[in-house]
């Protein structure tokens, strides 16, 4: 109870201060860290990596196994698989972490905005459930498909519908802290609404907040990856882990690991983010944690 | 009890309304073009403008919208522009596999989910609770399109127990269903599961520090029975509610794993018409999805009345 | 002497390792004979509640274990016996309840089927013997209409209600030994008055021995038999009831009983001429329930509520859960709008004023809140909840911190703690800090909503005396609301009696505790635990 509660500082020392003890105590957690560190890495040093150019075509390459050449093997069009997976990162941790900053963001300005003025929360909420009530995917696909494939589509067309959420959850931590004695206390030291947000509401959305950020975070990179494999994603041009899969779906009996290491990569991903998520959760928000 | 359903009823249409609203300025507002995406590349000046006027674009927004209103309360969703059929057939023949794909999957995952969740929560902090919740977080993580390659690729190219792909109805043929709709249920499953026995575990554990729960065990009722009796009927209410909620996730879900498996359902069909930008298509099944998910949460906020004796009606 | 049902000897159980002590109970004895009620008294960490859990056989796995001692039922160890024993004695032999009849019970199964459900384990009964043995159970614990009662849901009764399905249950198939962990403690003076008594009669027909936890010395001077006084873990002291409220031997027995407030009030100097500070006139809360399809209700929260108190005058707002004193205190603080009335602040009316017209008189009131664990923001330091008013009214940083430091200094507390986090401070100490953090505002007003109630008893005393030393040191009105006669009788020159959201009786804390003249107030006193008992005088002295 009284460890929840600590001091962002002190959240902060308990983080990135020990890392032995912590190591010890979140193996799992330390383990997701370090692979989005690599996969961080790896996508800022594509280039050193060994790689050749990604839209490379080498006819003469045509959909052979791992070898020395090629790691990963080549693609239909001869192009290195280990290349295309490589910088296939790129696209997914742009799209991740884009998404996460926008949705938090906004939901955050429209959640507050909800739970503090009463006027707004209800029309506000049902338009939050009626985004809620369309299927994230086929949103986003419409979104795309509709105003033409390009990666800042694709971010704000998977951005719209993960709002909502966000809403909810900035609005439902609103809702209890503007009940808390320590915000009334404040209205009778004659704080004005602005700064009780900021000093109140605010600092007690934080944690929770940035848990569901690293959620959307994973969450956007899987939807990336499923409007890119369905054709209405990131341009065919770029190499993100969706179009390879998707172009590699007809050579599937014959040369799976066109599909299967991508496939491997987004997997491991997004297993990394979501468990960096729940090592989080349980650290900075141990009532969420119970929760869900 | 009527007037609580009749309310919980009313309190959906806003919800509808938005939907619907919403869909309509989606396609309508949207940067390109509707008009000269459905003509395609190659139309003349004149071909777009009589598309445009087929389907009522070059009338005000809100005579559109009011018309478009209109048609939709008579149940109309348009006509395909490709096949010429009317979206609501379309949908009629293409409805039955994907409602056999959702329906195998929820039972499965409810009925694998549920007593995995009670099992973690039971076991809560050893080894079993790791297990279960590794493979939960797994398989929340592993795109479904991913599960259902590589299910591919092992059950069926590597062992042969399965075929790769195509559908069969239960109805004709039960037996080549159970062996069609195997690898797209687990395919499928993985992320309702993970998501069903996450919230069964942390309900059940909640429900585990209450004070009733010590009552029960003062009582000297047996552990096993404390769990099933006590601490699973007071986290119905949130499991159910999760149940509902992961139906959004499924609709996702069904799409790709029909594009996976090569099913002709409502997945494949929405998934075409994006191909060919055939948007009166796209718009109806975002609708009709849309709807369905409205109207299942609707049966489930119903259902609580009956789990819950607290929640009045 | 008859031979004890229970018997605790040496019992001591271990705490987690890291815990600021290494156990939670160390070489506790006591003993429990037929028909007897023995109270464990202590306050908060005392060891009590886990020793009770103990004999239940019930402590939290992994977390606490029993390292040494023995539990005898009869004669019969409970530490030796096996997990499947041990529910075998559960609700047969002995039979347990709990604090919060709120949440005791399971929300979603009828009240009926839990106390049947211990029939259902424990014996091979018949449905139709196992509910004649309920209604019976039922009617012998004065439940009403034991018949349509039997298949309603928890949340239809009231908290009383709630505390007596717990007794039938736990007594349904007679124990020798009843544990009660704080069973009066949620409960309003009247049901708790209702509750002992029920316990006290059952204890005499069915000759249960009770082991009763409690951190009220009222209950205990009510109920009790004998008394075992915890501190720490430890039994300091134990023996007849009246020889240890009389004549305690162990000292910190003696601050105890000394540390609860006595009902009858001192002498206090008259503010009769000190002017009014604050008014309210006709001051109601009305509250709107229902919605578009139920018939609309109305809650009256406070009615026609008329009080006025003088600079320097303390003045005790009293009722019970429901009564509306918070409701006043919040309308009072302008943390809602009342329906109707006025608030005149020295004249002032700021019942209906609007943001910016209310703010130049925020500062003249401020209000300390019950909960102290929730009355300061976790995530910002103590010298920043102290300075954010002044600060919001234009003092410069640097001065505010002084202030801060002077206050700080003035509630006891070290003025180098300003950049301290909330949760490295006790209870007592946080309340200590929200009375500075209200005085940093300087204001004529304080409003004080059960500022003692949520405190062990004798923290409880200092904050008091604390209240009542700014009082005077700053000439201040206090608004003390309470539901504690006690803690009333001690602070306040005079007293409002509120009952339904009406004032049912006024006058000097002398005066109405001398002679009460309403019939709510005569009922509310007459509930009073221990109100025969004078506390704290002891026979050596």
């Amino acid at each position: 109870m009284t460890e929840s509660a600590g001091a962002p500082a002190e959240i902060g020392a308990t983080l990135f201060g020990h890392w032995r003890p912590l190591a010890a105590r979140y193996p799992f957690v330390v383990v997701a860290a370090i692979i989005i560190l690599v996969f961080v890495l790896a996508a800022a040093f594509a280039p050193l990596l060994w790689t050749t150019e990604p839209l490379a075509l080498n006819p003469l390459q045509r959909l052979k196994p791992p070898s020395a050449l090629n790691w990963f093997g080549s693609d239909q069009f001869g192009r290195d698989v280990w290349t295309r997976t490589v910088y296939g990162t790129r696209v997914s941790l742009i799209v991740g972490i884009a998404v996460a900053v926008l949705s938090i963001s906004i939901g955050l300005f429209v959640g507050m905005l909800a739970g503090y003025i009463r006027l707004l929360d209800g029309i506000v909420m049902r338009v939050m459930d009626g985004v809620m009530a369309i299927p994230g995917v086929l949103l986003a696909i419409a979104l795309v498909s509709l105003s033409g494939a390009s990666l800042v589509t694709v971010i704000i067309a998977i951005t719209v519908p993960e709002i909502p959420r966000v809403v909810r959850l900035v609005r439902a931590v609103v809702l209890t802290v503007r009940e808390e004695p320590y915000v009334e206390a404040a209205i009778a030291a004659g704080t004005r609404l602005p700064q009780i947000l900021i000093r109140h509401v605010l600092p007690n959305c934080v944690p929770a907040l940035i848990v569901q950020a690293t959620y959307v975070c994973a969450s956007a990179m899987l939807t990336e990856a499923i409007l890119s494999f369905l054709g209405a994603g990131t341009p065919p041009e770029i190499p993100s882990w969706g179009n390879m899969m998707a172009e590699g779906r007809a050579f599937f009996p014959i040369a799976p690991r066109i599909i299967l290491f991508p496939g491997a990569a987004l997997a491991l991903m997004i297993l990394a983010v979501n468990v960096l998520g729940d090592g989080l959760r349980d650290r900075l928000d141990p009532k969420l944690a119970r929760r869900v | 009890m009527l007037t609580f359903i009749l309310k919980r009823a009313l309190s959906t249409i806003p919800v509808m309304g938005v939907v619907a609203l919403t869909v309509f300025l989606l396609l309508r507002l949207s940067p390109g073009d509707p008009a000269s995406v459905i003509a395609g590349d190659y139309a003349t000046a004149e071909q777009i403008a009589k598309i445009r006027t087929q389907l009522g674009l070059d009338q005000p927004i809100f005579i559109q919208f009011a018309h478009w209103l209109g048609d939709l309360m008579r149940g109309d969703l348009g006509v395909s522009i490709f096949s010429n059929l009317p979206v609501t057939t379309l949908i009629g023949q293409r409805i039955e596999p994907t409602l056999m794909l959702a329906l195998t999957t929820i039972v499965f995952s409810v009925v694998v989910a549920v007593p995995l969740g009670v099992l973690a929560a039971w076991k809560a902090h050893t080894w079993v609770d790791r297990a279960v919740m590794v493979f939960a977080v797994v398989g929340f993580s592993v795109p479904v399109f991913v599960m259902g390659y590589f299910l591919i690729y092992g059950f069926a190219l590597g062992l042969h127990w399965f075929p790769v792909q195509g559908y069969r109805s239960p109805f004709s043929e039960p037996g080549q269903f159970v062996s069609h709709i195997t690898l797209p249920t687990l395919a499928l499953s993985a992320i309702y599961i993970a998501l069903i026995a996450r919230i069964t575990r942390a309900s059940v554990l909640e429900v585990l520090e209450e004070d009733y729960i010590r009552t029960a065990r003062a009582k000297g009722q047996a552990e096993i029975k404390v769990l099933l009796r006590h601490a699973l009927g007071n986290a119905a209410v949130p499991i159910v509610t999760v149940i509902g909620l992961g139906v959004a996730f499924l609709i996702g879900g069904v799409v790709v794993t029909e594009s996976v498996f090569n099913i002709p359902g409502l997945g494949r069909l929405v998934v075409d018409a994006i191909l060919k930008r055939d948007y009166p298509i796209i718009q109806g099944l975002i609708l009709f999805f849309s709807f369905l998910y409205i109207a299942l949460n609707l049966v489930i906020d119903i259902a609580y009345t009956v789990l819950d004796p607290r929640i009045r009606y | 002497m008859t031979a004890p049902v229970l018997d605790v000897q040496g019992l001591t159980v271990r705490l987690p390792a890291r815990a600021d002590r290494v156990n939670a109970v160390e070489n506790v004895s006591f003993a429990v004979t037929p028909g007897e009620i023995v109270c464990v008294v202590g306050e908060s960490g005392s060891g009590k509640s886990v020793t009770a859990h103990a004999v239940m056989g019930l402590l939290p796995a992994r977390q606490l274990t029993v390292a040494a001692g023995r539990i005898l039922l009869e004669g019969d160890d409970l530490l030796t016996k096996t997990p499947a024993e041990m529910r075998h004695i559960r609700g047969a032999r002995i039979g347990m309840i709990f604090q919060e009849p709120m949440t005791a019970l399971n929300p979603v199964m009828r009240v009926g089927d839990q106390i049947a459900e211990v029939l259902d384990i424990h014996t091979k009964l018949s449905e139709r013997e196992r509910r004649q043995r309920v209604l019976d159970v039922m009617a012998s614990v004065h439940l009403p209409e034991p018949e349509r009662m039997i298949d309603v849901y928890p949340h239809q009764l009231s908290g009383g209600q709630r505390q007596r399905i717990m007794i039938a249950a736990a007594l349904v198939l007679d124990p020798v030994l009843l544990i009660a962990d704080e069973p009066t403690t949620a409960l309003d003076v009247a049901t708790q008055a209702q509750i002992l008594k029920l316990m006290k009669e059952l204890r005499e027909r069915r000759n249960t021995g009770v082991l009763f936890i409690t951190h009220d010395f009222g209950v205990v001077a009510e109920i009790a038999h004998r008394v075992v006084v915890m501190q720490h873990g430890r039994v300091v002291e134990q023996g007849a009831t009246q020889d240890v409220l009389r004549r305690p031997r162990d000292e910190y027995t003696r601050t105890l009983i000394r540390a609860v407030p006595s009902l009858s009030p001192p002498a206090r100097a008259s503010v009769a001429d000190a002017p009014v500070v604050l008014e309210t006139k006709h001051l109601m809360m009305t509250y709107k329930a229902g919605g578009f399809f139920e018939k609309r209700r109305e809650v009256k929260a406070a009615n026609d509520v008329n009080l006025c108190v003088r600079r320097g005058e303390m003045l005790g707002v009293v009722g019970e859960s429901g009564s509306g004193k918070s409701t006043v205190a919040r309308c009072i603080a302008r943390l809602i709008v009342p329906s109707d009335g006025a608030i005149l602040i020295e004249g002032a009316d700021v019942a209906k004023l609007g943001t910016r017209a209310l703010r130049p008189h925020r500062k003249r009131v401020q209000i300390v809140f019950q909960d102290p664990y929730r009355s300061l923001n976790p995530r910002r330091s103590v010298g920043d909840a102290i300075t954010e008013g002044p600060v919001n009214f234009g003092m410069n940083a640097g001065e505010a911190v002084a202030r801060a430091r002077n206050l700080m200094r003035l509630v006891g507390l070290d003025p180098d703690a300003l950049a301290r986090f909330p949760h490295q401070f006790s209870g007592g100490q946080r309340q200590r800090i929200c009375i500075a953090r209200a005085l940093a505002m300087d204001p004529e007003i304080l409003v004080a909503d059960e500022p003692v109630s949520a405190l062990d008893v004798s923290v409880q005393a200092q904050v008091l005396e604390l209240i009542d030393d700014v009082r005077k040191r700053f000439n201040l009105a206090v608004l003390f609301i309470t539901h504690d006669l006690r803690v009333a009788a001690q602070v306040c020159d005079r007293i409002v009696v509120m009952h339904k959201g009406e004032v049912v009786e006024e006058g000097t804390t002398a005066a109405v505790f001398a002679a009460p003249q309403h019939a709510y107030t005569k009922a509310l006193f007459d509930s009073a635990p221990g109100r025969n008992f004078e506390f704290g005088k002891f026979d050596q002295e």
